[in-house]
C-alpha cells in the first residue's frame, strides 16, 4: 500500500463518520471574528443553543477595527455595532475574545499560530477563505462561509466532500531580494486563480525545507488565491520550534506526547498525489501584478502584456477590462509605473520577519513625498516586538505612518480606505477591482517591493536594493 | 431550507470568467448583522454608476432580464473572499441557479446550504446555453432530481456530487441533521482525543497583563 501525506494524515485523523463521499470532520480549532459571525450566532441562539466547545474557540476583532489610536472610540457605527455583537455573543458564549484594546489583539491568521492555540495536526476553521495560512505549521485549515460557522458552533465538525490532493515542489534557491510571496504569486500566475480549485495543496521541496514558518504562511496563505481548499507544509522541527513555549501549546509530558506524535505526520516518501507540480525558482524576479486578480502578473523586468497576446477570447477580454481599470497600457516597463500609496499589513506579510525585511530597505532613507505609506503590523504582539528592535523609528523617520493591527487596507473595510484613482502597492492578497476603495489600483508585492516602492515612488527592482542593519540597539 | 427539485425561469448571459465575491458584494455591505435586503447592493460597483443612477452597460440594468432567475457565468465564479452574503445577495436579488464552468470552494458549499443551485458545465456547454441566452430572453429549466438543464428543446446532462444533490432535494438542515443523528459519533469522537491536542487552558486576562 503507498503510502499517507500530511493532508491524508490529519484527515483520516479527524472523520467523525462519513455517508458515501461527504465526511464529517471533527474541527479542533475554531477562529472567530467580527464580520462574518453576528448571523451565525443569532441563528444559533434562535435554536435555543450555545457555542458547544468554547474552549476551542477562540475569537478576534480584526476586519473592521480602526488602526489609529485605540484609545479613541470607534467612529463608524456599523463597525462598532458589529464589535459590540461579538463582545455580547463571546460573553454569553463565554468564549475568550481578543478585543479591540487588548495587547493580543491582531488578525485572526495571525494570532492563532502566535498563541499557539493552533497547533500541527489540528483541523482549524474560520470565517475567512486565508485559514489556509495555519497550513504553514502543519495544520489542516479550512476557510468557510456563516452557515458552516454556524455548524461549527452547534457542532465542533463540518460536513466536507474529500479534496483531491496536489504536491507543490519547490526548487532552487531565492536570490537576494526575491521572497515566497515571489513564488506564491508566479506560481497563481502559472496556474490561475482557479487552478488548484478542489484540491488540497501540499508544498514540499528542498526551498520549502529552508523557509521559516512565518515565511511558509505566505505561501499557505496564498494557496486561496490559486483556488485551492487549503494548503499544508508537513510539519518539521522548525514548527515544532515555532509552537514551543507558546500560552496555549501544551507543556512538560503533554508536550513530548505531542511532539511524538507530530512526527508522525511528516508525508510518507512513497505518498501518493492526484497532481503534482515541480517548480524552479532560481531564476525568480520580482514579482508585480498588474491586473485586477493575483494571477495577472510579470517579473519586475518586464512590461505590461498587451491582451492580444492571450488567446483565449474570455482571457483577452478580462485582461483588456483589468488594464482599462489599472490605467495602465500595454508594454509600459514596470519600472516606469509611479505609485502613490504603499500598505505593508495583511495575514499575508505582517509578521515580523516581513517588517524586518521592509524596514532593511528603508533604513536611514525617505518615503518619497508623492507617496502615503503606512505600515499595519498583523497582531498587537508583532507590533509590540517591531517596536522592541525599533522598527517603528526606521519606519516613522522615513515618513511611513506606524499602525495598530487590524485587516486594514487588505480589504477595505475600515477607515483606511484610498480615493478613487489611487495606484496602492500592497503585500496583501487580493487585487480585485475596488478592493481597497472605490477605484483603488491595487498592486500586489513582497514586503521588500512595496518598502522600495514607497521610497522612490515607482516601482524597482529590489535585487538591486543594498540592505541595511535593522534591530540592532533598538 | 426550502426542499428543491427544479428552477424555471430567465437566463441571464453574465460572460466574465473569475467572478470573485468582492465585486459580487462589496465589503462595505458585510456590515450588517441580518442577511435580508443584501440584493439591492448585487455587484453593486458594476450595476450603479458613481452618482448612484443605474450603469446602462451593465446587463443586470437590461430590462429584457429584469426577471431573471438563472445566472449563466463563465468559468471560476465566486472564487476569493469566503463571505457567505455573496450567496445572500444572489438569492436576496432572485437568482435561484448559476451556471459556469467552476466555481469557488467556499462559494460552492455557502450556496448549496442555502437552496442556491450550482450547475458545472464544461466550456463549450456553457458557451452554447449562454450564446442561446443572448440573442433573446431564455426560458430555462434547471432539474435537479434528474440533473438535466432543458431549454428550446435542447438537453443537457450534468453532474453534481451527491451530498450536494441529497441537501437541495431534501432541503435537510445539516445542523439539525447532525445533532440528531451524529450526537453520538462525535461525543465518542471527543473521548478519545488525545489531551495533548489541547488547547491548554489559559487565563486570557493574566496573560493580557503580562503584555499590557
Ligand atoms: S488580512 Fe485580509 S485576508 Fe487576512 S484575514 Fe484580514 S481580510 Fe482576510
Amino acid at each position: 500500500m503507498a503510502g499517507l501525506s500530511v493532508f491524508q494524515k490529519i484527515w483520516n485523523d479527524h472523520i467523525v463518520a462519513n455517508e458515501g463521499d461527504r465526511f464529517l470532520i471533527y474541527i479542533d480549532r475554531h477562529l472567530v471574528h467580527e464580520v462574518t459571525s453576528p448571523i451565525a450566532f443569532r441563528s444559533l441562539r434562535e435554536r435555543g443553543l450555545t457555542v458547544r466547545r468554547s474552549d476551542l474557540t477562540l475569537a478576534t476583532v480584526d476586519h473592521n477595527v480602526p488602526t489609529t489610536d485605540r484609545a479613541k472610540p470607534i467612529d463608524d457605527k456599523l463597525s462598532a455595532q458589529q464589535i459590540e455583537a461579538l463582545r455580547v455573543n463571546a460573553k454569553s458564549n463565554n468564549l475568550p475574545l481578543l478585543d479591540y484594546q487588548s495587547p493580543l489583539q491582531g488578525i485572526v491568521h495571525v494570532v492563532g499560530p502566535e498563541l499557539g492555540f493552533v497547533l500541527p495536526g489540528v483541523t482549524v476553521a474560520c470565517g475567512d477563505s486565508h485559514t489556509s495560512t495555519n497550513g504553514a505549521l502543519g495544520a489542516l485549515g479550512f476557510g468557510v462561509g456563516t452557515s458552516e460557522i454556524e455548524m461549527v458552533l452547534a457542532t465542533q465538525s463540518l460536513w466536507l466532500r474529500k479534496p483531491a490532493t496536489m504536491l507543490v515542489e519547490i526548487r532552487g534557491s531565492l536570490r537576494s531580494g526575491v521572497t515566497p510571496k515571489d513564488v506564491a504569486l508566479n506560481f497563481i500566475g502559472r496556474v490561475g486563480v482557479g487552478g488548484c480549485i478542489g484540491y488540497a495543496v501540499e508544498y514540499g521541496g528542498p526551498l520549502v525545507e529552508q523557509l521559516s514558518v512565518e515565511e511558509r504562511m505566505t505561501l499557505a496563505n496564498l494557496t486561496t488565491e490559486a483556488g485551492g481548499r487549503t494548503g499544508i507544509v508537513s510539519p518539521d522541527e522548525k514548527s515544532i520550534e515555532f509552537v514551543y513555549g507558546k500560552p496555549y501549546a501544551p507543556q512538560g509530558e503533554e508536550w513530548d506526547r505531542a511532539v511524538n506524535y507530530w512526527k508522525t505526520l511528516k508525508s510518507d516518501g512513497d505518498a501518493e498525489y492526484d497532481k503534482s507540480v515541480d517548480i524552479g525558482v532560481s531564476d525568480l524576479e520580482p514579482q508585480v501584478t498588474w491586473g485586477t486578480d493575483p494571477s495577472m502578473v510579470c517579473g519586475v523586468s518586464e512590461r505590461i502584456p498587451n491582451p492580444e497576446r492571450f488567446r483565449d477570447h474570455q482571457q483577452r477580454r478580462k485582461a483588456e477590462k483589468a488594464l482599462e481599470y489599472m490605467g495602465l497600457k500595454p508594454g509600459t516597463r514596470i519600472d516606469e509605473i509611479n505609485v502613490d500609496a504603499v500598505f505593508i499589513g495583511s495575514c499575508t506579510n505582517a509578521r515580523l520577519g516581513d517588517l524586518i525585511q521592509a524596514a532593511r530597505v528603508v533604513v536611514g532613507r525617505r518615503v518619497s513625498p508623492r507617496v502615503k505609506a503606512i505600515v499595519v503590523p498583523g497582531s498587537q504582539l508583532v507590533k509590540r516586538r517591531a517596536e522592541r528592535l525599533g522598527l517603528h523609528r526606521v519606519f516613522i523617520e522615513a515618513g511611513f505612518e506606524w499602525r495598530n493591527s487590524g485587516c486594514s487596507l487588505c480589504l477595505g473595510m475600515n477607515s483606511d480606505r484610498l480615493a478613487a484613482g489611487t495606484r496602492c502597492v500592497s503585500t496583501s492578497n487580493r487585487n480585485f477591482e475596488n478592493r481597497q476603495g472605490f477605484g483603488v489600483r491595487t498592486h500586489l508585492t513582497s514586503p521588500i517591493m512595496a518598502a522600495a516602492a514607497a521610497l522612490e515612488g515607482r516601482f524597482i527592482d529590489a535585487r538591486e536594493l543594498s540592505l541595511g542593519n535593522v534591530g540592532i540597539g533598538g | 431550507m426550502d426542499k428543491i427539485t427544479k428552477v424555471t425561469g430567465v437566463a441571464l448571459p453574465f460572460a466574465y470568467d473569475n467572478v470573485d465575491t468582492d465585486q459580487i458584494i462589496p465589503a462595505e455591505y458585510l456590515k450588517i448583522t441580518r442577511r435580508e435586503g443584501l440584493g439591492r447592493h448585487l455587484f453593486n460597483n458594476w450595476r450603479y454608476l458613481e452618482n448612484g443612477e443605474p450603469n446602462p452597460n451593465f446587463i443586470l440594468n437590461d430590462q429584457r432580464y429584469r426577471n431573471a432567475c438563472i445566472l449563466v457565468a463563465g468559468r471560476n465564479f465566486g472564487i476569493g473572499s469566503s463571505r457567505e452574503h455573496a450567496v445572500w445577495a444572489l438569492a436576496d436579488y432572485g437568482f435561484k441557479a448559476i451556471i459556469a464552468a467552476s466555481f469557488g470552494d467556499i462559494f460552492y458549499e455557502n450556496a448549496a446550504k442555502n437552496g442556491l443551485v450550482c450547475v458545472i458545465l464544461d466550456d463549450k456547454e456553457l458557451d452554447t446555453v449562454r450564446r442561446a441566452a443572448l440573442n433573446q430572453p431564455l426560458e430555462l429549466e434547471v432539474d435537479v432530481e434528474r440533473l438535466l438543464i432543458s431549454y428550446s428543446g435542447m438537453e443537457l446532462r450534468f453532474k453534481m456530487d451527491q451530498a450536494t444533490q441529497n441537501r437541495l432535494l431534501t432541503g435537510l438542515d445539516d445542523i439539525e441533521y447532525t445533532l440528531k443523528f451524529y450526537s453520538h459519533k462525535i461525543h465518542e469522537y471527543e473521548a478519545k482525543k488525545p489531551a495533548f491536542l489541547g488547547p491548554r487552558k489559559v487565563d486570557l486576562e493574566g496573560l493580557e497583563k503580562a503584555f499590557e
